[in-house]
């Protein structure tokens, strides 16, 4: 152990892990200590499991460690979180930190984490489609306006609809965009209130059932991720599709000829518009992700972990993860960067930003997991969701596992 | 198997005899001691540590919660409907995996018996299956019915190409049970392959003799002679398929309805770290396999003692 005393752990969820290991090497040049950079697994679930059960059992080998916000309040709560020092304040949550990023590393008033980079979902779409649908993608749409336009011109709506965590985010934006939550008053824990039997829960679930009866519904609807939705832009008529940032970088790196490559024409139909409304009218609300650096609070070496926390979220780093790898800075100057601005159009950069600004992250309690294992159970298959039963069944359903009165 | 020992063990009369005899008892005891004491760590610790989690009310993530509630975990547990619809799959998954691979495997036994040609290919070509770790079995039959890139939809004729095998309850349970099959036939077929080995050459010839068709000979000498390695493998496949995880796990991750008793049991403990509940569904899990041991040695009247003398 003594040769590995100046060594910091540093686990890593594998986006942009490439960049990472760089960014792991220049932040500890010159530096006493050397840093292990190691993978967490690829499901966000998983990754909650992994960190939760090492941190539990006081590993002091997790010195630092990239968080899905969601779980940022759980794993804080338990008190598995170093909190962040008075003077990286300024870093975390400070005025130029975007404000979605900034709400993810705070927990009863105390700062646990560092926002790294910031994730939100735009309605990525076949500009050809959307013309032939007669579609104005310059004004706000609606889910019902993109599922016709699909429906009617023989394309299709991307969603990420398995029973798994992104499928509980859908469902969270649609009823945030109603003007609803899924559960409120966070602060009271396990007696917190349940919100989504109401109208906001009921057009939610109405847009799901629509989804999943129409023409525009991917085959693999009911087991369909991030993944699975990216290769029908270009197949057929194209498709309007819900997606996180990489979208753009990612069909970017595929322009070129030959097999599963695309056509530079292909890559210029590709159009961006804000995440639709769920009700005609009032502003939609898109989903918060990204990644916060957090400090183990069994690490032994807690000052250089927060050294190195502030160096891999600095804006140099945040330009870097944004340029190679789609991740978008949580810093608002980053926006400003021209690398960045090299590397992407500027309309889709201020779209990024004002999207991350505006969108509403899933509720803030330690039980989220539970309530989105839970939402999960009742909302799959979206082929079974009926806006009279669905809502109300499940907000039962979460008050019963939050009692332990019902397994999940 | 154990209480078996433990009761004939405890029936013995005390040991007689000489001082000597005593003292060679008492080393014997102390020689096995450790094995004994590493026995109960082991296996009974955490056998015991699960009951006792299972009273209590507790997250791992909210240790500050915990609460002692008695038995009111498998109370939550056995009037909860998600529980019996788990234990319902992995009771239907059990009996048609076990069914088919019991006819399947006995074909291929047969095979691999009679074989008179490339006897040693035909016989490892079989077993291969068994061979590939679970998880990979998992995912390759995965991809093969994966409407994408999977060659199934291509190859059926009845079944259109896009259709999407992990899109409804009935189809993902085909594919897991598919899965499942193709992996332990060979098992199964192992085991039948040592009965059917057991079965005099000198019956089979003088049925024969006495003008018994095949058909005869088959239900008549063959398979009554191997009755034990029948049950034998019929109890070891069905305390296995009862156990089932890792498939449901690669092929559909619980979706659509297709979770089995350990699956639900992994969900509770690991991912969302209810290590009371969890513990509560691990012994429940626990009994029902000592259930269904003790229901399939009663009914079929398997002597396990003599099926392995046999064999």
């Amino acid at each position: 152990m003594s040769s590995e005393d100046n060594t910091l752990t540093w686990w890593v969820n594998p986006d942009g892990v490439e960049t990472q290991k760089v960014l792991a090497e220049q932040c500890s040049e010159g530096k006493p200590y050397d840093i292990d950079v190691q993978q967490l697994p690829t499901d966000a679930t998983q990754q909650r499991v992994q960190l939760a059960r090492r941190l539990a059992a006081d590993d002091s080998t997790i010195d630092l460690m990239n968080i899905d916000p969601p779980f940022m309040s759980e794993l804080a709560n338990a008190g598995y979180l170093a909190e962040v020092p008075d003077e990286l304040a300024e870093a975390a949550t400070g005025s130029d930190v975007l404000q979605g990023a900034a709400d993810t590393v705070t927990w009863k008033d105390k700062i646990y984490g560092i926002p790294q980079w910031a994730n939100t979902q735009l309605l990525w779409y076949r500009k050809s489609l959307a013309e032939k649908a007669g579609l104005d993608m310059s004004k706000p749409v609606t889910w019902d306006q993109v599922i016709d336009a699909a429906a009617d011109n023989g394309g299709t709506v991307g969603v990420q609809a398995n029973k798994y965590e992104a499928y509980a985010i859908w469902i969270n934006q649609l009823v945030e965009g109603a003007g609803g939550h899924i559960v409120s008053d966070v602060e009271k824990g396990v007696d917190l209130s349940i919100d989504i039997d109401s109208q906001a829960g009921r057009d939610a679930a109405a847009v799901i059932q629509k989804l999943a009866g129409s023409k525009a519904a991917q085959p693999d609807l009911t087991n369909s991720n991030e993944g699975t939705s990216l290769g029908l832009m270009y197949a057929g008529a194209g498709e309007f599709m819900t997606n996180w940032t990489f979208v753009y970088a990612n069909y970017n790196g595929l322009v070129g000829e030959g097999e599963g490559m695309i056509s530079k024409q292909d890559f210029a139909d590709l159009g961006w518009a804000r995440y639709p409304q769920t009700v005609e009218g009032e502003e939609s609300r898109p989903p918060i992700g990204g990644i916060d650096i957090g400090v183990g609070a069994f690490s032994e070496h807690k000052d250089w972990a927060f050294e190195v926390a502030e160096c891999v979220t600095s804006p140099e780093s945040q330009t870097a993860l944004a340029v190679t790898d789609g991740l978008m800075p949580a810093r608002a100057s980053v926006y400003d960067n021209a690398d960045l601005k090299d590397a992407y159009p500027a309309d889709l950069l201020a779209l990024f930003r004002e999207s991350i600004d505006t969108g509403a992250a899933r509720p803030k309690t330690p039980y989220w997991s539970t309530i989105s294992g839970a939402i999960q159970n009742v909302w799959h298959p979206p082929t079974s969701v009926q806006p009279d039963k669905t809502p109300k069944e499940s907000a039962s359903y979460i008050r019963d596992v939050l009692d332990g009165k019902a397994l999940l | 198997m154990s209480t078996a020992t433990m009761t004939k063990g405890a029936s013995n009369p005390p040991p007689e005899g000489s001082d000597r005899t005593r003292a060679e008892n008492r080393l014997g005891r102390k020689l096995v001691a450790p094995a004994v004491i590493v026995m109960l760590v082991v296996t009974a610790y955490p056998m015991l540590q699960a009951l006792y989690l299972s009273l209590f009310r507790y997250q791992l993530t909210t240790p500050d919660d915990k609460a002692f509630v008695g038995l009111t975990n498998y109370w939550t547990a056995l009037t909860d409907s998600l529980f019996w619809r788990d234990t319902w799959n992995t009771v239907l998954i059990m009996v048609v995996t076990v069914g088919i691979e019991l006819v399947i495997g006995f074909v291929f036994a047969m095979v691999m018996h009679r074989v008179i040609f490339a006897r040693g290919v035909i016989r490892t070509s079989i077993l291969i299956p068994y061979g590939i770790v679970t998880v990979v079995s998992g995912f390759t039959w995965q991809f093969a019915f994966s409407y994408n890139n999977g060659f199934l939809n291509t190859w059926l004729p009845f079944v259109a190409d896009d259709y999407n095998w992990f899109g409804g309850h009935w189809s993902s349970l085909f594919a897991i049970c598919i899965s499942e099959i193709w992996k332990t036939t060979p098992f199964m077929s192992l085991l039948l392959l040592a009965g059917l080995a057991q079965v005099p050459e000198d019956m089979l010839e003088a049925a024969k003799v006495d003008g018994a068709t095949w058909w005869q000979r088959l239900w008549k000498v063959i398979l009554p002679n191997m009755r034990a390695a029948i049950m034998v493998a019929v109890l070891f496949r069905a305390l296995d398929a009862y156990r089932i995880f890792d498939n449901i796990f690669v092929m559909t991750k619980g979706q659509n309805n297709t979770e089995s008793a350990s699956f639900l049991t992994y969900r509770q403990v690991i991912e969302q770290f209810q290590l009371g509940a969890g513990s509560a569904l691990s012994v429940l899990l626990f009994l029902s396999v000592l259930l269904i041991a003790y229901l399939l040695v009663k009914l079929f009247r398997v002597d396990l003692a003599q099926a392995r003398q046999e064999s």
